[in-house]
């Protein structure tokens, strides 16, 4: 069963929702739970679990090279690429005054821009001459280990690369089936949380009683329908005052009930919670009570997805 | 010869664009008649590969060089490779900015002036 945390704006608490569910989960069943971060461009699972990492993968994605000598500079390359990764820059071909005939080998130069890239392979397949071939480009790694016993994906993206879904597909390509898999995906609503949640049997969302919390829930929402994934919402400091003293807890409770979207668990604004993430404490190790809670959260989606 | 100014507006009164890739319009004059030809930058709002497009743009067009604010890395590589003159930091008028052209007053920039993105806003 794969559960997939998400949450529309950051900083709600989707890694303290999975891997304080990680934990709970492995402290009380027999079975394995692997534990997938997903948040590729800022990776924080790790500080909390603290894993043994065991592999370390290089990932790679195709960019295209000209075989200059087939190369005719026809531009059909440059023509079929809508992220103007390849420019085809022919040499003038201005007549002769001699011959009085165009200069016979124009020639030119083909420039490749691999950080424009998205590596559709559209220019070699269309290349009337064969005379683009692809080759790797690194954009980050892979790290694979164990936490206990739970096992440990994450992938990690380079500094200044723009696009992390291949990165996000190369992690989730661990994922084994018929295990319990947490998979803690990137905020926002975009493609690399769209990629990352793909496939789950469920997603909880995590949010916050603030008014970019519940505008970025209801953005979330929207797209978790289109994904057509079952889901449910943890709401995170609960009580959290905003500059006008008042709290926004009853809009979201609310909102979900207006929506029929369960509340699966309610974490009030707590202090002792702040202070075991501030050193990299699970809370469930701070806190052993909310174990429990996190088991019973597991439970309800196992229920609500057997209906 | 033709060069080209990137402006503001599609006229020789108008500012020039301080963006290369993203600028609004490309006006590209021949600067023994000052007849010229205004082009609406079609790749303004393009998500990546403005300047590499605008290059490309200013290759078809066998302009001599170029005239502009600041060029990107993408679009310097592009206009180099293509033989074209890149003169960056000018501002003002572009009618003027021609004429300092052909008075020679601009030296060709040996490099980038912006970083990537540098036109977004």
């Amino acid at each position: 069963m794969i559960i997939s945390i998400a949450s529309g704006k950051g900083g709600t608490g989707k890694t303290t929702v999975a891997v304080n569910l990680a934990l709970s989960l492995s402290s009380a069943y027999v079975g394995t739970i692997q534990i997938i971060d997903c948040d590729v461009e800022e990776p924080n699972a790790h500080i909390f679990l603290k894993p043994h990492i065991t592999k370390t993968l290089p990932i790679s994605i195709p960019v295209p090279r000209v075989i200059e000598k087939r190369c005719t500079y026809c531009g059909k390359c440059q023509e079929v690429c809508v992220y103007n990764a390849i420019a085809v820059i022919k040499n003038s071909t201005q007549n002769d005054p001699l011959t009085d005939s165009q200069t016979s080998a124009p020639g030119g130069k083909v420039l490749i821009f691999p950080e424009l890239c998205h590596s559709c392979g559209g220019c070699s397949l269309f290349c009337p001459e064969k005379a683009i071939e692809e080759v790797g480009r690194e954009i980050g790694i892979i790290q694979i280990g164990t936490a206990g016993n739970i096992e440990f994906v994450d992938g990690k993206l380079n500094i200044g690369e723009a696009m992390s879904p291949p990165l996000i597909r190369a992690v989730k390509k661990n994922i084994t089936n018929n295990k319990v898999v947490i998979i803690d995906a990137p905020p926002g609503t975009s493609c690399p949380v769209i990629g990352s949640i793909k496939g789950s049997d469920y997603c909880i969302l995590v949010t916050e009683p603030t008014p970019f919390g519940m505008n970025d829930l209801i953005l979330a929402v929207e797209v978790i329908r289109k994904l057509n994934i079952a889901f449910g919402v943890v709401i995170n400091r609960t009580d959290i005052p905003t500059a006008s003293g008042q709290t926004g807890y009853q809009e979201v409770e609310n909102y979900c009930s207006k929506e029929n979207i369960p509340v699966l668990m309610r974490i009030p604004f707590d202090r002792k919670i702040a202070e075991s993430y501030s050193k990299g404490i699970p809370m469930v190790e701070f806190i052993p009570e909310y174990i429990t809670k996190f088991i019973q959260l597991f439970n309800n989606i196992k229920k609500s997805n057997h209906k | 010869m033709n060069i080209c100014v990137t402006a503001q507006n599609n006229n020789l009164e108008s500012q020039v664009d301080p963006r290369f890739g993203r600028c609004n319009c490309f006006i590209i004059v021949d600067t023994e008649t000052m007849k010229f030809e205004a082009i609406n930058n079609p790749s303004i709002s393009a998500t990546g590969g403005a300047g590499v497009q605008a290059g490309q743009l200013m290759a078809s067009k066998q302009v001599k060089a170029v005239l502009s604010g600041n060029i990107g890395p993408n679009a310097f590589q592009s206009l180099q490779q293509a033989g074209i003159d890149i003169i960056s930091g000018v501002s003002g008028n572009v009618r003027e900015a021609i004429e300092r052209y052909k008075k020679g007053e601009f030296k060709p920039t040996q490099g980038p002036s912006a970083n990537s993105k540098f036109g977004m806003s």
